[in-house]
Order: C-alpha cells, then sequence, then structure tokens
C-alpha cells in the first residue's frame, strides 16, 4: 500500500536535503573559489559557481613543483604505509585469534596490544624516541610508530574467529602448518576485512600532517597534508601574538586564496577516487568495529 | 611435537610487530619519567635531576593550564553530546524517506566530510568565516555587521563544536541506520494497527530499539573526554583565542615541541594519559556491563 506524501514528509525532506547539501558545500565552495580570479575570491563574491571564470590557479599550480614532490611524497607515503598496517596485522591477528589452549601465550600478547592501545608515553616523549633512533627527516618517521594499528589487528582477529574451525582442521589433515593455513585458508576468506582496513589505513596515512610537520625538516621530504597546511598558516602564532586584529586580517587578505583552494582540491581527488570502495566497505568496517555481537 | 612447531610460528608471527610496539610505544613510556625531572637533552634521562613532583606544582599554578582543562572538557563534552544527538536525528528522520533512490543518496553524500582532512577542512572554514567570507556576506546581506569569527573568543567554540559535529554526523549514522534496518516491520504493522501516527512510532518503536546503540555509543565516547579535537584546533585556532579554544594537546604541543620544555610538556601530556586510561578502562567495563559489549 502506498502512502500519499503529506506536508511533514516535505518538512522532512527538505530538512534533510539542506543537512545533505551542508556536507558539499565547503567543497563546491573550494572548488568555485580554485576557478575564480584572484580579487573576486578574495573579497568574497565566491560561493558556489566561480565568478570570472580561469584557470590561472590551476596553470601556477603546475608550475610549482614543491607540489607535485610532495603530491609523490604522500603516495609513496600511503604505499609504503599501508602495506606494512596490513602486513603486521594480518599476521599478528592470526596467533592471536587463537584461544589459550590453542597457544599459550596469547593472552600476554593480547593484555600488552590492548595496553598500549589505552595508555601512551605522550607526544614529548614518543618524539624523543624518534630524535634518538636518527628517524627524523625519514620516511620510516611517518610509516613505522603506527605501523602496528592495534585496533585494525582486533577487527581483524574478530573476523578470523568467525571462520568456521572445520576448514582449518581439514587443512591440518592434510598436513598443512600454521603458515598455509593463514596464507591459503584465513586470507582468502578475509578479503573484505582486508580490504576495510586497507582503505582505512590509506585514509589515514592521505590525511595525516602532524607527524610530517614533526618529524620532517626538509621541505621536498614533506607529504602533501604537511605542505598545505604549512601554505594556509603562513602567520606564526609568535609573529600573530605581537599584531593587532587589524594587521592579522590584512596579513590574510593577502595569502593567495585562489592557489589554495586549487591545491586542497587537487589533494582531495584520491580520496574522491576511492570513496565508491570506501562506501562499499566501511558499513562493514564500522559495523564490525562498534556493534559486534 | 606438532604443538610445539605451531607454538613457535606463532611467537615468529608476532615477533616483528612486537619489536615494534616495544620501540615506538613501550620506551616513550620509559621516557615518562622526565616529567619528574629537570630534563637536559644533553644529559639525557639517566643524567638529569629529580625533582619529584615540582613540575606538576609549577603547573597547578600556570592559569593557563586551568583554561586549557576547562577548553577541552567544554569542547569535548559539547562534541560528545551533539555527536550522539544529531547523528540519531539524521538517522531517525532518513528511515521516514521512503523514496529509496533520495535516501541512498542523502546518505552518500553526508559521510564525505568524515573522510577529508582536517588541514584542507581547516583552509574551507577559514574562507567560509573569514572577514569577507561566505558567512559574513550572508550576515551583510541581512544588514548585520561583519564578525572576524575565528578570532573571536564568542564564537570560536561554538564554530569548532559545530563543523566537528558536521564532519562526523554522517559516518555516526552508519551504526544507527544499520539499527534500525534491522527492526521487525511487524513492529511498525503492529502499531499501525493499533492507531498509532508517525511521531508514535518513532517515539515508542524506533527510539526504544536504538537505547542499546546509543548507550554504547555514550559510553565508548567517555574514553575521549580529554581529546578535544587536536587536527581540527590546531588548524583553526590563533593566539587570540587561545582563551577558548587552547586545549591540552595543541598546549602539550607549544610547550614540548616549540618552548622546549620537555619536563612540562610530558607532565602535561602525563595527566592527559593517566586520565584518558582510567575513563577508558571504566568505559569499557561499562559497556560490557550495560551492553555486553567487549571489543576483544
Amino acid at each position: 500500500m502506498k502512502r500519499k506524501l503529506n506536508v511533514v514528509d516535505y518538512i522532512i525532506i527538505i530538512f534533510l536535503l539542506l543537512l545533505t547539501f551542508s556536507c558539499l558545500v565547503p567543497i563546491l565552495n573550494t572548488l568555485a573559489m580554485s576557478f575564480s580570479d584572484k580579487t573576486s575570491a578574495a573579497l568574497g563574491k565566491v560561493t558556489f559557481l566561480p565568478v570570472n571564470f580561469t584557470t590561472a590557479a590551476y596553470q601556477e599550480m603546475f608550475q610549482d613543483n614543491r607540489f607535485f614532490t610532495a603530491f609523490g611524497v604522500s603516495v609513496f607515503r600511503v604505499l609504503l604505509g599501508t602495506s606494512l598496517n596490513l602486513i603486521f596485522s594480518i599476521f599478528m591477528a592470526y596467533p592471536l585469534s587463537k584461544s589459550k589452549k590453542e597457544f599459550g601465550c596469547r593472552n600476554i600478547y593480547m593484555w600488552i596490544l590492548v595496553f598500549t592501545m589505552m595508555f601512551n608515553g605522550g607526544l614529548v616523549p614518543t618524539f624523543l624516541v624518534i630524535n634518538q633512533l636518527q628517524l627524523i627527516d625519514t620516511i620510516w618517521a611517518l610509516v613505522l610508530p603506527g605501523a602496528v594499528n592495534v585496533f585494525n589487528t582486533i577487527i581483524l582477529m574478530n573476523f578470523y574467529k568467525g571462520i568456521p574451525s572445520a576448514l582449518e582442521e581439514a587443512a591440518r589433515v592434510d598436513g598443512a602448518g600454521p603458515w598455509t593455513i593463514l596464507l591459503r585458508v584465513i586470507i582468502p576468506l578475509a578479503k573484505p576485512s582486508i580490504a576495510t582496513i586497507a582503505l582505512f589505513a590509506i585514509v589515514n596515512h592521505w590525511n595525516a600532517f602532524f607527524d610530517g610537520k614533526i618529524y620532517i625538516n626538509t621541505p621536498a621530504k614533506q607529504p602533501l597534508q604537511t605542505y598545505i597546511q604549512a601554505l594556509t598558516v603562513q602567520l606564526s602564532p609568535q609573529a600573530m601574538a605581537n599584531m593587532t586584529p587589524d594587521e592579522i586580517i590584512r596579513k590574510m587578505e593577502v595569502s593567495n586564496i585562489t592557489f589554495n583552494s586549487a591545491k586542497a582540491f587537487v589533494s582531495m581527488i584520491p580520496i574522491l577516487a576511492i570513496y565508491p570502495f570506501l562506501q562499499k566497505y566501511f558499513v562493514t568496517g564500522i559495523v564490525m568495529g562498534a556493534v559486534k555481537e | 611435537m606438532r604443538n610445539r612447531k605451531d607454538q613457535i610460528s606463532y611467537h615468529i608471527m608476532l615477533l616483528p610487530g612486537m619489536v615494534l610496539v616495544a620501540i615506538f610505544s613501550l620506551l616513550p613510556m620509559v621516557g615518562i619519567v622526565m616529567a619528574f625531572q629537570k630534563y637536559m637533552p644533553a644529559k639525557g634521562i639517566f643524567g638529569s635531576e629529580w625533582v619529584g613532583l615540582k613540575n606538576f606544582e609549577i603547573l597547578m599554578k600556570y592559569p593557563d593550564v586551568r583554561n586549557v582543562i576547562i577548553n577541552t572538557l567544554v569542547i569535548a563534552i559539547a562534541k560528545l553530546v551533539l555527536g550522539i544527538i544529531v547523528p540519531v536525528v539524521f538517522a531517525v528522520l532518513l528511515n521516514e524517506v521512503r523514496n529509496a533512490g533520495l535516501k541512498r543518496t542523502m546518505q552518500t553524500i553526508v559521510y564525505l566530510p568524515y573522510f577529508l582532512s582536517w588541514v584542507i577542512l581547516a583552509m574551507m572554514f577559514q574562507n567560509m568565516f573569514s572577514y569577507t567570507g561566505m558567512i559574513n556576506q550572508l550576515v551583510t546581506a541581512f544588514g548585520g555587521e561583519p564578525v572576524m569569527y575565528l578570532i573571536s573568543n564568542t564564537y570560536f567554540r561554538p564554530i569548532i563544536i559545530l563543523t566537528d559535529v558536521w564532519k562526523n554526523f554522517g559516518y555516526s549514522a552508519v551504526i544507527y541506520l544499520a539499527t534500525i534496518t534491522g527492526i521487525d516491520p511487524q513492529l511498525y504493522e503492529a502499531g499501525e494497527i493499533d492507531g498509532a501516527n508517525r511521531w508514535d512510532k518513532m517515539i515508542h518503536i524506533t527510539l526504544p530499539a536504538l537505547k542499546g546503540t546509543i548507550v554504547l555509543m555514550s559510553t565508548l565516547a567517555l574514553g575521549n573526554i580529554l581529546n578535544a579535537g587536536f587536527d581540527q584546533i590546531f588548524n583553526m585556532y590563533s593566539p587570540l583565542v587561545y582563551e577558548t579554544g587552547d586545549i591540552i594537546d595543541t598546549y602539550v604541543y607549544r610547550m614540548g615541541l616549540e618552548k622546549l620544555q620537555y619536563s612540562m610538556g610530558t607532565a602535561v601530556g602525563l595527566f592527559k594519559s593517566v586520565v584518558s586510561f582510567v575513563l577508558i578502562v571504566s568505559s569499557y567495563k561499562l559497556a560490557d556491563k550495560f551492553a555486553g559489549y567487549r571489543i576483544f
């Protein structure tokens, strides 16, 4: 039976549409900014459509080597970082998915890992450790500290636990050891879960800026988000502390909005490109992580 | 003998990861002793002078510290509360939309901001809230005076809270939508036979069905009460709004890595880690007790 839409339905739909549209506003605004001329952008004339359409910002961007270097660093970081995340999660989750009877030390490992998830040394000691290890200014400072993601490992472990043990027993009868079972039986079955954590790892690595800011000093080695972050905050807090609000306003106005918007938009493209996959897997991902029965 | 071989394999599978955990998670915990020292980089943690709780005593006297803790709590709690209410309302209302295509489209769009970085979003918001930005264009169009929102202590906190809720509500709503999908349609049909209208069904069927999930999500969120959102605030604040927007994490960063006050930075960080640890453990205990939720 089909019900006719009444006023309440329309109010709900309009409200939801506004809310949904709000999620597109900043993206549309940035895109419009990137295709507008500098003066209009600085005067705030741009909302959702470009004013005085121009591709000047993009032309300028294509001449900017720093941007592409940073883009390349980020791509490399995502590849290396995600691979490490996956390797550690896949291998560590397997012994942890065993019961205490099957693997005697299982709980000791589990407690250490869970403890590191709940308690950490804090920013300063972590920074000093990485400094001591001479990882500063290397890609390793960006990928190694987070290489073991305990939360993802637990998600995967829970998935492994759900695989019927009959499959594993059958493989054992055929003479397979833990390595063969993991590689030949478990991993092929866990592909969707692995895809989920891979996508999350990609997004996390792509979006991270802070580690690049504190661990990488050489501009040419900084990842994209760190580079963009430095563009927007041209005014250091120390410099700003000594300026009057008027001076700060003037300083902010001369910042290159259209150019920065173009870079911001291009930096979103990889995320938009994997968005359909994210959608496919992340619902299962959150549900796995949050409402495990 | 088979079993012994398996055990060794299991250890080998865990070992490389455990080495990294030892270096990057456990070793920094040793560094915590700096909080009780007058740490000098040249002398290292073994040669630096021990000062007991003096660093904490000094910190207690800083007016900033009190402010920073208040800011952290106000911002985090507001985000937590709205971060539950908004997604629940969105999910419940979305459930009322009959058109499946429209429903799916809206759902697809709302979780997009979750995947964008705060660096990019902060840049967008700086444009939007700037003196000549979109928001001020709107304000002046209605005859108002333009405001520098992001350097105003009146507006900074609300903007931080709202933009964070905006970024995350679509993502959080997924869990509530999953729960709603699981509601037995017969319940609604039975309700209709009893003469329930849309409102009655929302209040008496949908919301009670979500109660468990809401309780669970709120409990788990408790562990984040000292996380007011470093990435967001770091990219949106300025010295002009330290009064209302400086939080523990940004304070630790400036103290420890900008002013190079290693001991003080570590001490504030330790305070946060200890309180958070207690909160996380309690929240897991509560979640287990009330919702039977166990992460491992």
